[in-house]
């Protein structure tokens, strides 16, 4: 139990965010219409890509071939996960654009 | 100094996203919004890379080797993929991030093993917890995909609901072991790793197929969710940030995406669609069918004053977007006013048509949403409903015993005359009977949807 507060209390600022994050997050997307769901989708999709930092610091870390090894992998897979979804989410979006 | 840049750089990139986010909600900024959230991920992925105090990077030429490989596969694959695979496409990339996500946590706890001081209790359990969830997202990912691309079946594994919590159990039970102490042999993050692919297969297994657009976006706040594990295991507040975003907006749009269909997300996420139709006595719709050919069809709407156009997804599988775009300017060039009615579900995602027709050129104007078309049926002349079914069905409304019952529809019964263009008399997703279909003043265009409206198109140039 006191793992748990003492976890809260050194991680404060990380819960506020945590908390603010989840409302903005809501707020954001109540008032999208429906066409741009797919769009929107795509969009957050490649915005977790974010992990790549995380798989960045692991490769960056790595001491034995297996560590190598599945960091590679895993910055490999992150770098698809943020540039495919940018890449397909603006091919969507360009489809958007206003005739004349 | 350099950190203190670094710092900078993910303060920037956090605004990013959520600016980004935003203008994504607006047709107008859209394009603008995901374009500065790539720019803000693309400096905070170079700062981490140069700017690094905290942690020493090695390896760089692993680092940039792997960035190179996947920027290229990621720009072919996203640059090579039709319009009409989209969903699938994203529902791969979320699987790809989900998979890193739990490839991080296993090379994180390798490290643990070797540097037994940098390990807590609390660190433990958030890696094995991005693990489970980056592993879930990106098994479910990968079916949902096969499902899209009708590679796999709808599959019920009997006594579903309890083998998927025994599953869930020995997850929860298993990190607790091992955080507490009780389990010392390490080996044990592969016996979860396993058990989560199993959990992420049963998951999307017997969901079906109509709804994997939903699907999909609960595994990508899944994956969002994991993203901020990460954030959390490296006191990062970027991956944190952008984490948490996704996971929550995601899960909202997912809660928004449910509502369009008339469904609960716990009815989506036991796969009872379909099921209750298969138990119930199966209403069977009887009466004459009349069919048209296409020069009939043709005439008809040539001499209307409005035609409304319903797309559906056979209208995407046939690729008849551009035909259908011609048809409508060659109708206009008549002076007939043409319209296509959007439903929130038409094709196999939200805004599926949209991308779809936009990608012919039709005017964004001309698309009109189902709240907007409804009341305009009554005074339409033609509906042309193209490769639609369950979204035009009027059990939605009247027959409380049909499994979409309390589906918002088109009502397109309302108008005139009604054209039904589809390839046979075979039911739609949902796998029921359209008495549309029987009305009297309906009829129906057998045939491919793109062939049929290439014959529309011909027949209208040929009664000049």
């Amino acid at each position: 139990m006191q793992a748990i507060f003492q976890f809260v209390s050194e991680n404060q600022l990380m819960i506020y965010l945590v908390v603010l994050m989840i409302f903005v997050g809501i707020e954001l997307i109540e008032k999208v219409p429906s066409v741009l769901h797919t769009p929107l989708m795509s969009g957050a999709n490649a915005i977790h890509g974010v992990i790549i930092i995380g798989a960045i610091i692991v490769m960056g870390q790595a001491e034995n071939l297996f560590a190598t090894i599945l960091g590679f992998i895993a910055v490999c897979l992150g770098t698809l996960n943020v540039v495919g979804g940018f890449v397909v989410t603006d091919r969507m979006l360009e489809m958007f654009k206003k005739k004349k | 100094m350099k950190t203190f840049i670094l710092d900078f750089i993910y303060i920037l990139s956090a605004f990013s996203f959520v600016f980004g986010i935003k203008q994504l909600g607006k047709p107008s900024t859209a394009r603008r919004g995901n374009l500065i959230a790539a720019i803000g991920m693309t400096a905070s992925i170079l700062g981490t890379i140069f700017l690094n105090d905290t942690v020493m990077l090695k390896n760089y030429p692993w680092i940039f080797g792997a960035l190179i490989i996947g920027t290229i596969v990621g720009t072919l694959m996203a640059k090579r993929v039709q319009m009409t695979q989209m969903p699938q496409m994203v529902s791969f990339f979320n699987g790809m991030g989900g998979a890193c996500a739990a490839l991080i946590s296993i090379v994180e706890y390798d490290h643990y093993l070797h540097h037994a001081d940098s390990a807590s209790a609390t660190r433990v359990v958030i890696l094995l917890l991005g693990l489970v969830i980056g592993t879930v997202s990106f098994s479910g990912s990968m079916i949902a995909f096969g499902k899209l691309e009708e590679k796999i079946k709808d599959i019920h594994v009997p006594a579903q609901q309890v083998v998927n919590m025994v599953v869930l159990l020995s997850i929860v039970a298993l990190i607790v072991g091992m955080a507490s102490g009780f389990l010392t042999n390490p080996d044990f993050i592969y016996l979860i790793l396993g058990l989560s692919v199993v959990y992420g297969l049963l998951f999307v297994f017997p969901i079906g197929g109509a709804d994997m657009p939903v699907v999909i976006s609960l595994l990508n706040s899944f994956t969002g969710v994991a993203t901020a594990f990460g954030g959390f295991l490296y006191d990062n507040k970027v991956m944190l940030f952008g984490g948490i975003l996704v996971g929550s907006a995601g899960t909202l749009l997912t809660v928004v995406m449910c509502r369009a269909m008339n469904r609960s997300l716990t009815n989506v996420l036991l796969g009872n669609f379909g099921g209750v139709a298969a138990a119930g006595p199966a209403k069977t719709v009887t009466g004459l069918i009349k069919e048209v050919n296409a020069s009939d069809a043709a005439i008809l709407m040539k001499y209307s004053k409005k035609v409304i156009v319903v797309p559906g997804y056979g209208l995407a599988v046939a690729q008849a977007q551009h035909v259908c775009h011609e048809l409508e300017s060659y109708l206009e060039g008549e002076g007939v006013d043409v319209k296509y009615a959007i439903h929130p579900v038409a094709g196999r995602m939200p805004g599926h048509m949209n991308i779809l027709l936009a990608e012919s050129n039709v005017s964004y104007d001309k698309l009109v949403e189902m709240e907007a078309v409804n009341p305009e049926f009554k005074i339409t002349d033609v509906v042309l409903v193209v490769g639609a079914n369950d979204v035009v069905n009027p059990a939605a409304k009247n027959d409380p015993t049909s499994p979409i019952y309390g589906m918002p529809i088109l009502d397109v019964e309302d108008a005139a005359n009604v054209i039904v263009m589809k390839r046979s008399m075979r039911s739609g997703y949902a796998g029921i009977e359209n008495e549309l279909f029987y009305s009297p003043k309906t009829r129906m265009l057998f045939g491919d949807a793109k062939k049929m409206m290439t014959e529309l198109v011909n027949e209208l140039k040929a009664a000049e």
